[in-house]
């Protein structure tokens, strides 16, 4: 969306495609108020944001085209088409001059015996259900994760009125910020530190987990401990995604702190495929604040490659969007976060 | 229907209330709202059942990226049901291995 913005700003045409039914990606499921700086919105709740980014949107309506329910499902790098579906088989072709790929993560799941049974959710997936359609995901949810979203999800299934079993976490204290863990200790809520899930337990759906504590190499070690549980919520870490990216022949690097293969940017996010840019989680594992930022240059870039706009409002707005994204980065997190990008960033492409 | 009735800060808009059935039961849902979504709230969990080792399967990720929630809706088997809207008188039917794909039309 945010690129999207900047893009149409400046000029150009775009069509923006999201599978999902309603735009706005992670957005429109986080209830909770935003961390980051007073540019990105902090303070504001998540749907909020996304609220004003569609409002913003509305105003570019000659230029923009919208798709919801669309996936673009392949990138043909003979000749540049992407082909789209729209719902389960409406397929199309389209031919853009330039792309975003701001496709987003995926949900990373453990390997443990009956981890395939209906019940174990990634945690994305519960809210989904509960703060986007209003669902009650189940009765008794075993948080696996300790991070920012398990333990915001774990907070927000109490809101929707679920019990949480308890929250397991392989390290030996919670990794998600201050504020969010002591919301969730304050509610009584069981943290197993240094513990990890071993198996779920269920014939067809699950009824419950066995968790056991681990040593230092990660090994289990202790009694195993029975939890009754029908929902197994796998907050345990996201991935970019980018498939597309591969398709279309983009230089990928693995970067850890960026938490997968993510493709070689300059910086305007412009991959090593002269007519693709990515921006987001697609780009590394960061924030939404920060997603919208890159989305901002991505759209920048775009503008410029097509020579929309006046050189000196390009490298403006780069200045600008880079010192919020210097704001954004500033902290502990921020630090491994810039070691991960300068790990995959250019500074020019060679032509 | 399993919904959550009060929250501190979401209002919960929904839309028209339809009909729907699953493996022949009838079954209320919201137009417009993903088919796992109205499934689940009317306490459905398994959505398909494996080819090779028979295994249950349910929603994982919700957003139409990882094939969990495959079904068989109006006879067209491996539909993302987690982002297919409903519609009154839809069809769904768990998935038993890959599917047929109707040859009729
Ligand atoms: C529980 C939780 C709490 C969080 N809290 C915060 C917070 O406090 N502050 C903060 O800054 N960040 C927070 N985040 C992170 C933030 O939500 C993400 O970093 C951000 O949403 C990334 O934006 P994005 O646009 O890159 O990806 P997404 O929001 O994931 O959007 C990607 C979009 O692309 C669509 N898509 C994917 N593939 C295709 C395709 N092939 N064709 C068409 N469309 C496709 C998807 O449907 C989706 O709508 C939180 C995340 C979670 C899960
Ligand atoms: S639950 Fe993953 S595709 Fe539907």
């Amino acid at each position: 969306m945010s690129a999207t913005l900047e893009a149409a700003s400046l000029g150009c045409h775009v069509t923006l495609v999201d599978s999902d039914l309603a735009l706005g990606g992670q957005l429109i499921k986080q209830t909770h108020k935003f961390f980051g700086s007073k540019d990105e919105r902090a303070g504001t709740r998540g749907f909020k944001i996304s609220e004003i980014l569609l409002e913003e949107l509305n105003s570019y309506k000659g230029t923009v085209e919208v798709h919801t329910n669309c996936t673009a499902t392949g990138f043909y790098k003979e000749d540049g088409v992407v082909s789209c579906v729209i719902g389960e088989d409406e397929y199309f072709r389209i031919k853009p001059e330039k792309i975003v790929m701001a496709t987003g993560a995926q949900e990373r799941l453990l390997p443990f015996p009956n981890n395939h049974l209906p019940g174990v959710y990634g945690a994305g997936a519960v809210q989904t259900l509960m703060n986007v359609y209003g669902v009650v995901p189940g009765k008794k949810v075993l948080m696996v994760g300790a991070g920012n979203i398990g333990l915001i999800v774990s907070y927000q299934l109490m809101q929707a009125g679920v019990e949480i079993a308890g929250i397991v976490e392989a390290m030996d204290k919670v990794g998600g910020y201050w504020v969010h863990a002591a919301k969730t200790r304050r509610l009584g809520v069981p943290i197993y530190l240094r513990h990890t899930i071993r198996e779920a337990l269920g014939d067809k759906i699950v009824e419950g987990a066995v968790i056991q504590e681990i040593d230092d190499r990660f090994q289990p070690t202790g009694k195993e401990i029975k939890i009754d549980a029908d929902v197994i919520c796998m907050a345990v870490g996201l991935t970019p995604t980018c498939e597309l990216l591969w398709q279309a022949g983009c230089e990928m690097v693995f970067v850890p702190q960026l938490c997968g293969h993510v493709a070689q940017r300059d910086l305007f996010m412009r991959t090593s495929h002269k007519d693709i840019w990515v921006a987001g989680d697609a780009s590394g594992i960061e924030e939404a604040s920060a997603a919208m930022v890159e989305g901002r240059i991505a759209g920048v870039g775009v503008a410029k490659a097509l020579g929309h706009g006046e050189a000196s409002e390009h490298s403006g707005r780069l200045e600008e969007f880079k010192r919020r994204l210097a704001d954004l980065r500033g902290g502990e997190v921020g630090q491994k976060i810039c070691q991960g990008i300068s790990c995959c960033t250019v500074n020019e492409w060679g032509v | 229907m399993d919904l959550i009735e009060k929250h501190p800060i979401l209002e919960f808009k929904h839309s028209k209330k339809v009909k729907f059935s699953f493996d022949g039961i009838e079954m209320e849902g919201y137009e417009g709202e993903p088919i796992a979504a109205a499934l689940h709230a009317n306490g459905v969990r398994i959505y398909r059942i494996t080819p090779a080792k028979e295994q249950t399967r349910g929603f994982f990720c919700a957003i139409g990226k990882c094939s969990s929630c495959f079904m068989v809706v109006d006879g067209v088997p491996n539909v993302r049901t987690c982002v297919t809207p409903l519609k009154t008188g839809m069809r769904v039917e768990t998935q038993l291995g890959k599917g047929v794909i109707p040859m009729d039309a």
